[in-house]
């Protein structure tokens, strides 16, 4: 199969029912994703599949053939971070932090779609996405923050 | 000599080493003559050097030895040296120590130097953690409340200045100018002209010198960095996918494992694999104790293979079923299983009032499943074990790792890592003791094994299970008499069964938080009863406090509703310690305590004193068409001095959302001896809709620094339970709650 990540081509053989999660991890390196559950429950392998906020876990690589994923990596950088990551790490939202690329890649995933979103779209949108560190408040906090970068900006 | 005698000796001073192009300054332990504690006896064999700064041409590394699992224990460590030394953040960077095992073994076979000097010390350190709280040990805060901590909090300072007046002693030498006449900024030293010399640039003058010992430490009034709102230094890292944890790892040649262990804790009796042998990139199916693993070309493959592998599993060590384990429970309030009365204040049986108020409480078993599963990379050869992992005991890994393979502690290398979260998990060696089987029987190659969601819950040693029978008198409008009992499994004993050591004494975790209730009743008495081992338990984010105070500060609201008290109010004019009276004052301020809080509304409060700590929590809920909603949590905390009030209010915040989470919603129940919660489905906590406006409030009354890890998590659930009661009329006595009533 062919896909996209981060703007990089990559050909992979790999089973049809291999979730994008493992392909991303463990044959290509990208191990921004994160493993949680393996089963819809956490988020924390959140990724955009063609524009979507998708749980990778849960996508089949035959699926993602052709695809253009963005991973964390992809979204920003330590020196050239994404809005959200800018409003995370200006925030602190992050303790253990492994849920945390699931949680950008999601709250990214909701101002592309919503750029004011209301505490209840927030409460909606992100609640998908388990903190077992329990960051709640500051999560919100972080979107509310980066929903005004991304508008000033 | 006796060990004790031993001990005696073992001192530790802060000095430097000359390295590989530079200098590192740290912490010599070695032995002194305690008839003559001046004198030196540097026997090559007694000294170890533990670094805390390395300074080479290139960049400065400050060490930081103890695993990271999300509490900022790093940058915590990192802050006190630097505080001293002048670096500011981001002049630096950190280590766990480095990956050379020559230098990991001189330097950190003692890991840590001030916490551990021995075997004696290794036990009595894993005394005082499983009893004071493994958190507070390693750092909650950077430093907390016992004993070690304090001294920690020093010595790195101490290691820092030492750092700082030494490169200022280099400067000196090589400009010919007093070392009084320097000062040091940002990591440079300054020449009274104004020129700046990188502290980089003094390295290799600095390692040739005698270092300058016995600085005094800085007044707090200078600090520029403890105490004030610091950017964490792992937060870029955390935000951007760039922090490594443990099983993101690769090794050249590394093969990916999977652990198939019987689930009831019995042994395998019998396997079929040919099947799963067939399965793509599958390389290997060993045996391991009581399962097997499947070694295959990546993660997945091998939990495919793993699951196809038939099984046949013998039956487990403790009861099968659920209802068993209440009843073993529910029978452990006799003489002959009292493990102590803890407290007896005035005579409860001598009470006038005619009716007892009685009640019966009850908490279920709770995993800890931090986010990040449990794994390992470890490789084995003939003359050394190097391991992987994320793990609070690095001393305990070695040994344990070195026990499986054959080798010596000293042989076991350890590469701690960033752990995504912990809870008490990564107390435990279940993934560290098979990682090591599989490993060696595959020598030379690295074996990198993760645990499944569904492995990780049904080999998790979850929380203590437990009950308490409460009995009290109300007289006057005040309470006469609180009477209670409380009988729980121990965790302290299962894992140090596990560790084959045996626990003195009773254990203090049972009762915590309500022995040492803050509060002066005329009659009080508190009672702990040892539930045999059942399901084994292990230490869980504030250990024995999280059921004990549920029990103990619900029986007494109880108590005072059934007096006619206000229940703040109430537990202010009982209050024996200004502590105490300072949290609950700050939360009924915070709550507007008092205020009509409106239809189906309801306020509560708890107090509790844990691992140091006394926090009050003080919680407004709303019962709502759909269930109970949380809407407000107000938290006051008493810890001394607050190093990062940023981390700190994260971490009680988070502390709250973890009480709360599991208090609603969250047990481990056996049937067929299995876990029947086999992911987050069945053992969700709280989701970000249900989380509550969190406020925070950190009070410094007392002198020494104590920890946060822990103590916000014991009151939450008492609290949640007396707001539900002041809403709703109903009294919720178990955990987890959603038995009895439903969340929104
Ligand atoms: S790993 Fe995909 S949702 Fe948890
Ligand atoms: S920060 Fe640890 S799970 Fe979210």
């Amino acid at each position: 199969m062919k896909l996209t990540v981060n703007g990089q081509q990559h050909e992979v053989d790999v089973e049809d029912d291999m979730p994008l999660l493992w392909v991303l991890r463990d044959e290509l390196g990208y191990t921004g994703t994160k493993y949680g559950c393996g089963i819809a429950q956490c988020g924390a392998c959140t990724v955009h599949l063609d524009g979507e906020a998708v749980r990778s876990c849960q996508v089949p690589a035959a699926y993602a053939d052709g695809a253009e994923i963005v991973t964390i990596e992809g979204l920003g950088t330590p020196d050239a971070p994404h809005p959200v990551q800018q409003a995370w790490i200006e925030t602190q939202v992050a303790q253990c932090g492994y849920c945390q690329s699931g949680q950008i890649m999601q709250a990214a995933w909701l101002l592309e779609t919503n750029s004011a979103p209301t505490d209840e779209e927030i409460d909606r949108v992100m609640s998908g996405n388990l903190c077992r560190c329990g960051t709640y408040p500051r999560i919100r906090a972080a979107v509310k923050a980066a929903a005004q970068k991304m508008q000033e900006a | 000599m006796s060990r004790a005698g031993k001990i005696a000796r073992r001192t530790f001073l802060i000095g430097s080493a000359a390295i590989a192009g530079g200098v590192a300054f740290g912490v010599y332990m070695v032995s002194r003559d305690p008839e003559n504690p001046l004198s030196r006896d540097l026997g090559s064999d007694e000294v170890t050097f533990n670094p805390w700064v390395r300074i080479t041409p290139e960049k400065i590394t400050l060490i930081t030895p103890h695993a990271d699992i999300g509490q900022g224990v790093v940058h915590a460590q990192a802050a006190l040296i630097a505080e001293e030394m002048d670096l500011d953040l981001g002049q630096f960077e950190t280590s766990f120590g480095p990956p050379s095992p020559a230098y990991w073994n001189t330097a950190m076979a003692v890991e840590g130097a001030p916490f551990r000097s021995d075997d004696d010390g290794l036990v009595a350190e894993a005394t005082r953690s499983f009893l004071g709280g493994v958190f507070k040990i390693l750092g909650f805060q950077g430093t907390g409340g016992s004993s070690s901590i304090p001294d920690s909090y020093v010595k790195l300072r101490e290691a820092g200045a030492t750092a700082r007046e030494t490169l200022k002693a280099a400067a000196s030498a090589e400009h010919g100018i007093p070392a009084a006449d320097l000062t040091t900024k940002s990591g440079h030293v300054i020449l009274p002209d104004g020129t700046a010399i990188p502290y980089t640039a003094l390295a290799d003058r600095a390692a040739t010198i005698e270092p300058v010992t016995g600085v005094p430490l800085r007044d707090p009034s200078q600090w520029r960095l403890i105490g004030q709102s610091m950017p964490r230094i792992d937060m870029v890292a955390k935000s951007t996918g760039t922090q490594t944890f443990g099983i993101d790892l690769t090794i050249d040649g590394m093969v990916y494992a999977a652990p198939r262990v019987n689930p009831n804790r019995g042994p395998l009796n019998g396997y079929d694999d040919i099947e799963a042998r067939a399965m793509r990139g599958v390389k290997d199916i060993v045996p391991v104790t009581n399962g097997i693993a499947v070694i295959a070309d990546n993660t997945w493959r091998a939990q495919q293979a793993a699951d196809a592998v038939t099984v046949d599993w013998g039956t487990g060590p403790y009861p099968p079923e659920q209802e068993d384990h209440w009843k073993e429970v529910a029978a452990s309030f006799t003489e002959d299983r009292l493990d102590r009365e803890w407290r007896n204040d005035g005579d409860v049986e001598a009470t006038a009032a005619a009716q007892p108020i009685m009640a019966e409480y009850r908490a279920g078993y709770a995993a800890h499943q931090p986010l990040e599963p449990i794994n390992a990379i470890i490789r084995v050869t003939d003359d050394a074990v190097e391991v992987w992992s994320a793990h609070q005991f690095p001393r305990f890994v070695q040994q344990i790792v070195g026990g499986v393979t054959g080798h010596d502690a000293e042989q076991v290398i350890f590469y701690n890592q960033f752990g995504g979260g912990s809870f008490g998990h990564r107390l435990e060696f279940e993934n560290l003791k098979l990682a090591a089987e599989i490993a060696n029987q595959m020598r030379g190659t690295p074996v990198k094994l993760t645990f499944s969601r569904e492995e990780d819950f049904a080999h998790d040693f979850p929380r203590q299970i437990g009950m308490a029978r409460g009995k009290g008198t109300v007289l006057n409008g005040r309470i006469e008499s609180m009477d209670i009992q409380i009988a729980t499994t121990s965790a302290a004993r299962s894992q140090f069964s596990r560790l084959g050591l045996s626990m003195p004494g009773p254990d203090g975790q049972i009762v915590s938080g309500v022995w040492n209730a803050p509060y002066m009743l005329p009659n009080y008495r508190v009672r702990a009863y040892a539930v045999p081992e059942l399901a084994p338990v292990s230490s869980w984010r504030s250990v024995g406090a999280v059921t004990a105070a549920f029990f103990g500060e619900s029986f007494l609201d109880e108590l005072i509703h059934a007096a006619g008290a206000d229940p703040l109010e109430e537990r202010l004019r009982l209050a024996d310690t200004p502590r105490a009276a300072a949290v609950l004052e700050a939360v009924g301020e915070m709550s507007g305590w008092g205020r009509d809080p409106g239809e189906n509304r309801g306020l509560g409060v708890a107090l509790v004193e844990s691992f140091g700590t006394m926090t009050a929590e003080a919680i407004e809920v709303e019962n709502t068409e759909r269930g109970i909603r949380i809407l407000n949590v107000w938290a006051a905390a008493e810890v001394g001095t607050v190093i990062d009030p940023v981390n700190f209010e994260n971490h009680v915040q988070g502390g709250v959302v973890w009480g709360l989470g599991h208090a609603m919603n969250c047990e481990i129940t056996y049937s067929g001896g299995v876990a029947q919660q086999t992911n987050f489905h069945a053992h969700e906590g709280m989701r970000l809709y249900q989380c509550p406006n969190i406020e925070v409030r950190g009070i410094e009354l007392s002198d020494r620094v104590h920890g946060i890890g822990e103590p916000p998590v014991p009151p939450a659930a008492p609290a949640l339970a007396n707001a539900i009661y002041a809403a709703t009329g109903q009294r919720i006595r178990e955990m987890p709650m959603h038995h009895h009533i439903d969340f929104a």
